[in-house]
């Protein structure tokens, strides 16, 4: 197999037991053969041990052992998978209300969110709450899975009233690139292979469409944004004078020779070299990890950031975020959080809240209540010294912060940035 | 390079490049745990990576249960010179002799759970807070949780339930004294990219992991390797066999597998045509439906 050119794809499940999530992701384990005989043999002995007749394809997504007794899934697990075209990276996350926490968690780094409808219930709250948290975390790709097609006689009809429903409200969601598949996971219609009762859909089934879909462009190539995250300074024979700056490119591209800024400080200079590893390169592009070094000896430190001399972030002291509260412990007036953004860390305090949202209906709300677990709306924060913003439309990782209490050192609120 | 996206080899090891650099970053004395396995090795070539043409800033720490395989001894002490980085070695032996911990007993007695106690012993001594580890999420059901900073109590013990949300590439590594992390840099590797990988940066490793001939005893469904340390093994049931090791643990019960493939070409082929899991011959994995989780709630790897 050549792998030279196969490239990764990170997707999102939300949905619970109910809309059948876990048996998909079991049939599609199962149907590209990415499960081992022995891991087959395990979930083959539970199943008799529960009484079942067939292979219950949701244990092989089953994780820990309070999962496996309360018969949900509390957490994001992570599931890997392989076919000749790409390799694949599953954050399954549980979909009920309370885990609204989760779902964010698991959208956060994907570039496609499948979105599971039962068919014999067509679109209702959860879809909506689901389709809009894909669309907050700005996932590129929506892939709709109609599924349990089965117990509604595999019907058109059907299909087609669930398609319009979606589109009527998705019409308004950030998300352009919509696929919708009618499916039987149970059965495994349209899930590896090509339905046989579903002839009138023409399109692929789910794994080609996830074997094919174009995420090149996902990540914007346009800004050069390079976070420093630490700075080399070797001190070995025959690089007494060498200071190069390591990080991971957030977003853009950067040439040998390009004029570059660094930020805040607003010095200037060149781009010398390009290191991965050992390795010089003439150009990198995020979300490559290297080590720069620059023509001037300026002073640059963690935090800084690397850009285009003509292009650049924001400098903000304060800005409002799409906020969604991850801890148990609500937020509190007037209290300070560590912020952490792009390598940078500094103080905040949430100044103002704007509106909560509810997620049931998806309708704002003016506010003065503080934010509780799984809760989302938008505030504005006060940070003790500027950040190089962008906003999250435009760049998934200079436009995000989360919070940290000061106290537990717990990850507190998820932030991104309007 | 014309092209503007990475293979997912690429992007894996900038992605671990990344969280081994933040290690480095938010840490004050960070440690790569080094088993002398590939997932180790793996992790510690991409430190050599992320920090060239600085050498790796951290030291390696071995936890040596006194059952190892002579190769990988070999091999660690190799590394570190070839690093130039200095290793910790963290003794079980020691642990037992100062009765720390007892050895198990009986025919399957082994001392991979001791290890825990050595390890937590070890990282509270040296002052580590944050040990490096070559764990993956496709090893075992309850790694499939872990986060790439993960986080552990004063007393070491990991909660699953209670882990922070990990979101975009911001990882949160703030603690109270005494407490640590783990971090996995190779969380989103699976055994075949880990191989694909080894292949492509010509990795070195140990030889254990390519079939030669070993003498060996079939116990608990595997070929273990005869050595001092089998009790209870009938002199007569020792044969020779071509065999090679998918994972390397201690060497009373790290089962080999019967195998041909003598290069790394050959594993790669071995192991995608392969209807075992990786951890399939480790007999620690099989006492229990969640014999993982039990031990890593306790602080295991």
């Amino acid at each position: 197999m050549n792998i030279d050119d196969n490239q990764l794809l990170r997707f999102t499940t939300a949905g619970s037991v109910d809309d059948g999530k876990s048996t998909l992701i079991g049939r599609l384990l199962y149907d590209s053969k990415s499960i081992f005989q022995d891991q087959i043999n395990a979930v083959e002995n539970s199943s008799k041990q529960k009484g079942l007749d067939s292979i219950d394809l949701a244990m092989f997504t089953d994780g820990l052992r309070d999962e496996r007794e309360q018969g949900i899934t509390i957490d994001v697990a992570y599931r890997y998978f392989t076919t000749p075209k790409r390799k694949f990276i599953i954050a399954d996350t549980p979909g009920h209300i309370q885990y609204t926490r989760n779902m964010v968690t698991g959208a956060s780094t994907a570039n496609v969110a499948l979105i599971l409808i039962d068919a014999r219930h067509g679109v209702i709250e959860q879809t909506r709450r689901h389709a809009f948290i894909a669309s907050l975390l700005n996932i590129p790709h929506i892939i709709v899975c109609v599924n349990k097609m089965d117990l509604v006689g595999y019907d058109e009809q059907v299909y087609n009233k669930i398609v319009k429903d979606f589109e009527e409200f998705s019409s308004k969601m950030l998300t352009r690139d919509i696929t919708f598949i009618p499916m039987s996971a149970l059965h495994g219609d349209n899930v590896v292979h090509r339905s046989e009762h579903m002839k009138w859909y023409p399109a692929a089934p789910l794994l080609y469409t996830l074997e094919t879909l174009h995420i090149s462009s996902d990540l914007n190539k346009l800004d050069l944004r390079f976070p420093v995250q630490t700075v080399l300074r070797p001190q070995l024979q025959g690089f007494e004078d060498y200071r190069g700056y390591a990080g991971r490119l957030s977003s853009g591209v950067v040439r040998v020779g390009d004029e570059i800024t660094a930020l805040p400080s607003g010095f200037t200079s060149k781009i010398a070299s390009i290191n991965v590893g050992e390795q010089e390169v003439k150009e990198a592009f995020a979300p490559m990890s290297v080590a720069i070094t620059l023509e001037d000896d300026i002073d640059i430190a963690r935090g800084d950031m690397i850009v285009r001399s003509n292009n650049q972030p924001e400098l903000s002291q304060e800005f409002d975020v799409m906020v969604c509260w991850l801890n148990e412990k609500p937020s509190q007036p007037r209290k300070k959080y560590k912020i952490m953004h792009a390598n940078n860390e500094q103080v905040c305090m949430i100044r103002q809240k704007v509106y909560k949202l509810d997620i049931e209906t998806l309708k704002r709300e003016e506010t003065t209540e503080e934010f509780h677990m799984n809760e989302i709306g938008r505030i504005t924060l006060k940070i003790s010294k500027a950040l190089m913003i962008d906003t999250y439309r435009e760049n998934r990782i200079t436009g995000s912060v989360i919070l940290v209490d000061e106290q537990t050192h717990e990850t507190v609120a998820a932030g991104m940035i309007v | 390079m014309n092209k503007f996206y990475l293979d997912y080899l690429e992007e894996l090891e900038s992605e671990a490049m990344y969280v081994i650099r933040e290690v480095w970053a938010q840490f004050e004395k960070p440690v790569i745990l080094f088993s002398g396995g590939k997932d180790s090795i793996v992790v510690t070539h991409l430190a050599q990576k992320a920090f060239y043409p600085a050498r790796i800033p951290f030291k390696l720490m071995h936890v040596d249960t006194g059952h190892n395989f002579p190769e990988t001894i070999a091999f660690r002490d190799a590394i570190a010179k070839e690093k130039n980085v200095e290793m910790i070695v963290a003794s079980v032996q020691e642990s037992i002799d100062t009765g720390r911990v007892q050895e198990e007993k009986g025919k399957n007695a082994t001392r991979n759970a001791l290890q825990t106690t050595t390890l937590l012993d070890a990282i509270e001594k040296h002052g580590i807070d944050c040990a490096i580890g070559g764990a993956r999420r496709d090893e075992e059901k309850a790694r499939a949780k872990e986060r790439f900073f993960s986080h552990r109590d004063d007393f070491g013990q990991w909660d699953p339930k209670n882990q922070r949300p990990e979101l975009w590439n911001i990882l949160n590594g703030h603690h109270y004294q005494g407490e640590h992390f783990r971090a996995f840099p190779i969380s989103n590797w699976t055994e075949m990219d880990v191989w694909n990988y080894i292949n492509r940066e010509q990795i070195k490793i140990p030889n254990l992991y390519l079939a030669h001939e070993r003498k060996v005893v079939w116990m608990n469904d595997a070929w273990i390797p005869y050595s001092e340390y089998l009790s209870h093994v009938d002199p007569n049931d020792v044969v020779t066999k071509k065999i090679r090791f998918r994972t390397l643990g201690d060497i009373t019960i790290t089962g080999g597998m019967e195998s041909d493939a003598d290069t790394i070409d050959k594993i790669i082929l071995e192991v995608a045509a392969l209807k075992q899991t990786e951890r399939g011959n480790r007999s620690d994995d099989k006492r229990s439906e969640t014999a993982m989780e039990d031990r890593k709630k306790q602080g295991y790897f």
